[in-house]
């Protein structure tokens, strides 16, 4: 294997602006207010920014295409400006290529950033009809919900779970998120949830209920990278640093293939055992201090622990149950609130994650800030279980 | 020796009770109140008049090679496009293109059996000639029409080896007699007194016919085992028959207790409906009216006994469901401008050539068989999808139309826009390999379940309506 990029890139500044149904701003505004703090976290001067990346999945309802919108919203010097899409898993991919640039000797200073609005399309979750003209005409007519509730059924079918155990268990994904979520002022949703409420939700896309799913949020983030070298010399303390990064593609063989059972993201479980090559991990489960995973929807989630090889296979709804991710649990998951309460507006989830990671490390997470984590560990999945895109970023302490 | 050589037919599952039709329209139209009783079939939102034919046609096809074709005629006065040949869509969704003519017929009831004769005729040389008749008819609100007509298909094959029913004459009068019409600018029928159309039109042009027809056949009255003819009048037939010297019994039921009249199909739908019980040496004779009248003998063979099943008008018509929701009618024919969400407005624009690149992976459901490794996969691509394999440019065509497949994940998406919600899609898996995610239709909740076996079936899957309404099809899985 390559040698991988552990402890050669620092995370300098990052800033995420509240997320929410921001009513009062657009994408320049979201991405302005995010990049303030990130550049007076840094302490570095604008003109020192050698190349960014600008990630947003769904422009063609708000800022439109290309590296243009960042570098004229925030008045860049004319440097290299790269637009990613790679949906959901947008944020982390810009993260990516920032960190590349710095690893590789090309940019002493990288800047990602991501942003979506998605409030300004008049009707409730993400647009859809995204595909080129062959998909339009034999694609099913699916939505999200739809996609991931489907992993539920496979996974209940897989190990013979109950739907009432596993509409529990998925309940308590939720109910987690929203106790989390409550503690965080940034977050869309601050409001802790009965049990009973999210039990008795309306059906969205059966079996996922209202609260299975996460919100539709507006909001940016934003991250500068260095090395640790130039973040010492800087006179930065408590340097957070990059162990792995690393990212799984579908080849089409879920959806394609009948050795899938749909019951699991086989990207996910590829994605995050490189992660633990690269960053050195042998046993994650005992030394992974915190995850932020991508919680579209509070099965994708549960089902997430397993492919993280953190609960076993088929097991996790029992891990889930016994609190093992809660607040006070063996390992928070969500602890700022995930995608489910902070939000998710698609392309700066990743960068959100890592927003929440960094902050605890460096013990600034505020009322929710848990005690002495090392290394977090953040997923973040675009597409749906048959076909997606899989990034797992693992950060911890410089040591 | 010309004839039939195979019958099918395809009848939508759900039935509206006529009863709650009538119920919901009687403060307007106390005066339908005799009709309201049975029910008719009623297409589901995702059919029309070429999807319906398609299912005949894969019903008449059960014991056919499809490719064997040469001739397709597709009969209906409800053809989805004016100007794009119908007859074409179905040729492709049967995965037959070449060496094959096809034609569109319409502009009158006996739209079906002018089809039919024209299918007799061209198979005389021995090319096999589908002969296929589809209406999704439309009907003012409160209408007797409304109650009288159904929706539904006949798929006959006509050639010249094993003929199970063998064509003893045919004869033809054209006159333009206007009992109704529909105009270019009109979805509905303008009819005129019924009295009228029976005293001057039935008894003045059908007896007549059927008399140059029974001479043509050198046949009597009384000879006729079985006497089709449809009419939205039940006692016309039966009088008809009277004055031409055919026995009583044998005019044929009129299917309207549970069916409904299918408008140009319905002569057809009523002879595949007699074929199916028919025995050899029974003569069949079809009369159609509309602008004149088609009348068609037949004799069944003793091949007809050999004919593998299929289902036919009476397989198709025991699939039901029952739909007493008026409203649910009236929104699945555009007849009702439902509140369908910000969801609903998507383009739905066709790529014609797209279309026209990927037309057998579309319309005929053509997947691919890895040469190397054997897998089936759908769609075919270049590069084989196992994940052991990945040679390149290795597969061969591969229909999957008619293989029997399962649901490996499903859900009921409530978010999704759907004409009949909520929306039911899933994973579905086919034994030889290959699955995809497919809509489902003809779906309840009690029905689909992981594991649960489907039937690919051919249905719209969008209109296009921001371009005058072009179809998209594609196929569905429904439950067997």
């Amino acid at each position: 294997m390559a040698r991988g990029i552990k402890d050669k890139v620092a995370i300098l500044g990052m800033g995420c602006s509240k997320f929410g149904e921001r009513w009062d701003s657009g994408a320049e505004e979201l991405m302005l207010e995010a990049y303030k703090e990130c550049l007076k976290d840094a302490g570095i001067d604008q003109n020192q920014l050698q190349a960014a990346w600008f990630s947003t999945a769904i422009d063609e309802v708000h800022v439109g295409k290309s590296g243009i919108p960042l570098s004229t919203t925030l008045r860049l010097p004319n440097i290299p400006v790269t637009h990613v899409e790679n949906m959901c898993a947008s944020g982390t991919e810009a993260f990516r290529g920032a960190c590349y640039a710095v690893a590789s000797g090309a940019a002493d200073f990288a800047l990602a950033l991501g942003v979506e609005k998605l409030k300004d399309t008049g009707y409730g979750g993400l647009p859809g009809g995204r595909g080129g003209p062959l998909q339009a005409l034999w694609n099913a007519s699916g939505t999200a919900p739809g996609n991931f509730a489907q992993l539920a059924t496979a996974y209940m079918t897989a190990h013979g779970v109950s739907g009432e155990d596993l509409k529990k268990a998925i309940g308590h994904v939720s109910w987690k998120s929203h106790q989390n979520g409550a503690k965080n002022p940034k977050a869309h949703l601050q409001k802790a949830v009965e049990m009973d409420t999210i039990l008795n939700a309306p059906m969205i896309a059966s079996p996922l209920g209202l609260f299975d799913c996460c919100g539709v949020s507006d909001g940016a983030a934003a991250a500068i990278v260095t090395t640790p070298e130039i973040a010492k010399a800087l006179g930065k303390h408590d340097i957070v640093s990059v162990k792995a990064l690393q990212l799984s593609v579908s080849n089409g063989s879920e959806s394609g293939h009948n050795s899938w059972d749909g019951s699991y993201f086989h990207t996910t479980r590829i994605a995050s055992k490189k992660a633990y090559e690269e960053a050195g991990i042998k046993n994650p489960r005992d030394e992974v201090s915190m995850f932020e995973v991508h919680d579209c929807f509070s099965v994708t989630e549960l089902v997430t622990m397993e492919d993280l090889h953190i609960s076993e296979t088929g097991k996790g709804w029992r891990d889930v149950l016994d609190g093992f991710y809660d607040a006070d649990g063996k390992i928070p998951c969500q602890i700022d609130g995930g995608l489910k309460c902070f939000g998710h507006p698609i392309g700066a989830s990743g960068l959100r994650m890592l927003y929440e990671m960094y902050l605890q490390i460096q013990g600034k997470a505020g009322a929710r800030q848990l005690k002495n984590p090392r290394i977090g560990m953040t997923h973040n999945l675009g597409g749906a279980p048959r076909e997606n895109i899989s990034s797992v970023a693992i950060v911890g302490r410089y040591e | 020796m010309v004839g039939i050589v195979a019958f099918g037919a395809y009848v939508p599952r759900l039935r509206l009770n006529r009863q709650a039709a009538y119920d919901a329209n009687k403060w307007f139209a106390p005066g339908l109140r005799g009709l309201a009783k049975g029910e008719r079939s009623m297409a589901n939102w995702d059919e029309d008049s070429i999807t319906m034919a398609v299912e005949a046609s894969r019903d008449c096809l059960t014991s056919h090679k499809a490719e064997d074709v040469r001739n397709i005629y597709f009969a209906s006065t409800t053809h989805p496009f004016k100007d794009r040949q119908n007859a074409g869509v179905i040729g492709t969704a049967l995965n037959v293109e070449q060496n094959l003519s096809a034609a569109d017929i319409g502009g009158s009831l006996k739209a079906g059996t002018s089809a039919l004769i024209a299918g007799l005729n061209a198979s005389k040389g021995g090319a096999p000639s589908l002969v296929a008749a589809a209406d999704k008819r439309m009907a003012r609100v409160a209408s007797a029409n409304e109650l009288n007509y159904g929706d539904g298909a006949a798929a006959l094959l006509c050639g010249t080896e094993n003929v199970i029913a063998k064509l003893v004459g045919h004869h033809s009068v054209s006159m333009d007699f206007v009992d109704h019409f529909r105009g270019d600018e009109s979805d509905f029928d303008y009819g005129w007194e019924e009295r009228w159309i029976r005293d001057e039109g039935y008894s003045k042009i059908v007896p007549p016919a059927i008399k140059a027809a029974l001479a043509a056949c050198k046949l009597k009255g009384s000879d006729i085992t079985h006497f089709i003819m449809p009419s939205l009048m039940p006692a016309v037939p039966k009088q008809m028959a009277k004055i031409s010297g055919i026995a009583e019994g044998a005019v044929r039921d009129l299917l309207g207790a549970n069916l409904g009249d299918t408008g140009a199909a319905h002569a057809l739908v009523m002879l595949v409906d007699a074929l199916e019980g028919a025995k050899a040496g029974d003569k069949i004779m079809v009369v159609a009216f509309g602008q004149g009248v088609d009348t068609l003998v037949f004799e069944v063979t003793a091949e007809k006994d050999k004919l593998p099943k299929r289902k036919g008008v009476s397989g198709w018509i025991a699939r039901r469901k029952e739909e007493k929701n008026y409203m649910k009618f009236l929104a699945f024919n555009d007849m009702l401008p439902i509140e369908k969400g910000m969801r609903a407005e998507f383009d739905k624009k066709t790529a014609l050539s797209v279309l026209w690149r990927k037309r057998d992976m579309i319309y005929g459901l053509v997947g691919g068989k890895c040469k190397v490794c054997g897998t089936v996969q759908f769609p075919r691509s270049q590069v084989c999808v196992n994940p052991n394999c990945h040679a390149i440019d290795s597969q061969d065509p591969y229909a999957m139309a008619g293989l029997e497949c399962s649901v490996m994940s499903f859900t009921a998406d409530s978010l999704v826009y759907s004409p009949d919600p909520p929306g039911y899609y899933g994973m579905i898996t086919f034994p030889e390999g290959g699955r995809f995610m497919a809509d489902f239709t003809d779906s309840d909740k009690d029905q689909v379940k992981v594991g649960a076996k489907m039937r690919m079936t051919f249905r719209i899957r969008d209109n296009d309506t921001m371009r005058g309404g072009f179809k998209r099809y594609f196929w569905k899985a429904a439950p067997v």
